[in-house]
């Protein structure tokens, strides 16, 4: 990390303290009722039918969905924090615009903040894991790598958000990415059944789309059921769509900041 | 309609062309409010139903998951028509923009601009109540020719919800108040039995359940598609419609109070 993006880190970092609280609330009750009403409740319905053992290779539908929506709440936290935030700094509140009056370069300006959203992910996501922790759904050590994998997952999306909140002049955008983008990916991500179930041509959406290797990876470390060039191919994959999203943000910052 | 005219003129009407004025220039965010009961839909049918045998109906009769779970989405639609005018855009015209500020200006008078945004919220609930119609039409999820009156009954649930939220919304200071909103609409999404039966939950919470507007939304769509009509279909309606009446009369003297100072 470059001392100027920690200095723009910084910024978002001070401003967090302000409502960290609120965060931690919303992080700990979010997954709580997820996993109490689908894993628990649902999983009461998908526990009782036979076939679905075999379905879902025999695991609880509470093991099942537990790291699926680990993975997937990742995309809704990068969706929060790659919309109305950037959109607010570029437009409204010119945060940006004032950090490049500093000695700050556009570079520090974006690493500044998707550093903030990568460590936002870091904390969700561990507090989401403690949380499943708690209702019985960590089974291995292995686990614990799931939080790192869920950063991973997050940040394959943020900057190619943010790069299109960049842009935005109305908050419409935004909306239409929430509701056409976002909901359905997160919806149709693996993370509440599997995608075989799907037809043949959504199934393989799903997988260009990169929140199913998110899932997938979150789910194989932390049922301890991953193999190692499957694993590969999921980093790799999401590894790509972050670097091209920073590329694609790196673009779009520089033509709203610098004329 | 009498109860509501009585505390109203038709000068509600102008709210409700106000809004619609708005909304024609924002029809497709208007639209997509539809597509997300939508999206759930599509997940409950193409995926969890194949997870999920049949689930135990309302009259205790087995039903197919994607019957179970549609006329629950239909009410979650009405309710999602109603909630967003009712307290968040709500609260900006209010405080921010002071849209009701410049209406009062006018022959209109704060019980109109009560009993407008509320027929706005109903309104909204019903193009969406209808739109998902169609969709359960199409799943298949439409088991008697009850279900005609599930859409009467999701402007009665836009009714509730608009009303409840524009009363409750007169009472928030900030837009942090606003996360009540929020933190409310979540669990009871998930846990009015849309997406499992009320025997799924341990007794005290089923208690719990049975007290949210959105359970009895359910229940009275649920029983309409269903075929399984009865005095507790009445009993949901009745709820609902005392929860709207409660509301409008609240909110109009809520609004009274705090616009004419």
């Amino acid at each position: 990390m470059t001392a100027p993006a920690r200095r723009a880190f910084g910024y978002w970092a001070v401003r967090y303290q302000a409502v960290w609280r609120a965060g931690l609330v919303a992080g700990v009750v979010g997954p709580t009722i997820f996993l109490a009403v689908m894993g628990l409740g649902l999983g009461t319905l998908v526990d009782d039918q036979a076939s679905s053992t075999s379905s879902l290779a025999g695991v609880s539908y509470l093991d099942f969905i537990a790291p699926g929506l680990l993975a997937a709440t990742t995309l809704m936290t990068a969706t929060g924090d790659a919309t109305w935030p950037v959109m607010t700094a570029m437009k409204w509140a010119k945060t940006y615009q004032a950090q490049l009056a500093s000695p700050l370069g556009v570079d520090a300006v974006l690493g500044g903040h998707l550093l903030f959203m990568a460590a936002r992910l870091a904390a969700t996501s561990a507090i989401f894991l403690a949380v499943m922790a708690l209702f019985g759904a960590v089974n291995t050590p292995l686990a614990l790598l799931a939080v790192p994998a869920a950063v991973l997952t997050g940040m394959a999306f943020a900057p190619a958000i943010a790069a299109f909140s960049a842009l935005q002049d109305r908050d419409l955008g935004l909306i239409l990415w929430y509701r056409f983008g976002a909901t359905p990916l997160f919806l149709f991500s693996g993370a509440f059944f599997p995608l075989s179930q799907l037809p043949i041509g959504l199934e393989v959406l799903a997988w260009v789309l990169p929140l199913a290797h998110g899932v997938a990876l979150c789910r194989g470390l932390s049922l301890g059921t991953l193999a190692l060039v499957p694993a590969l191919v999921h980093v790799v994959y999401l590894a790509l769509w972050g670097v091209a999203g920073v590329a694609a943000a790196r673009a779009s910052f520089t033509r709203r900041l610098v004329r | 309609m009498i109860v509501l005219s009585a505390l109203g003129s038709r000068r509600a009407g102008r709210v409700i062309e106000r809004n619609y004025r708005f909304y024609r220039r924002q029809w497709l965010m208007f639209a997509s409010g539809l597509l997300e009961p939508v999206f759930y839909l599509g997940t409950v049918s193409l995926g969890i139903s194949q997870l999920v045998g049949d689930v135990e109906g309302p009259g205790g009769e087995p039903l197919s998951y994607v019957a179970f779970v549609t006329p629950a989405l239909l009410a979650v639609s009405a309710m999602n028509g109603a909630i967003f005018d009712a307290t968040f855009a709500f609260f900006f015209k209010l405080n921010f923009q002071k849209t009701y500020d410049a209406m009062l200006a006018t022959p209109v008078d704060p019980a109109d601009i009560a009993l407008g945004e509320i027929a706005w919220a109903q309104l909204r609930s019903g193009i969406y109540g209808l739109g998902f119609m169609v969709v359960m039409v199409a799943v298949g999820a439409v088991l008697s020719p009850w279900a005609l009156l599930a859409w009467p009954a999701s402007i009665l649930i836009g009714f509730a919800f608009g009303a409840v939220g524009i009363a409750l919304t007169s009472f928030m200071r900030t837009w942090q108040d606003l996360e009540y909103v929020s933190l409310a609409l979540q669990p009871m999404f998930l846990c009015s039995t849309t997406f499992f039966p009320l025997s799924t939950f341990p007794r005290p919470l089923q208690l719990l359940v049975e007290c949210t507007p959105l359970y009895h939304g359910v229940a009275l769509i649920r029983g309409l598609t269903t075929g399984v009509v009865g005095l507790e279909t009445l009993g949901h309606a009745g709820y609902l419609l005392v929860l709207g009446v409660g509301g409008l009369a609240v909110a109009s003297v809520r609004l009274q109070r705090l616009m004419v100072r």
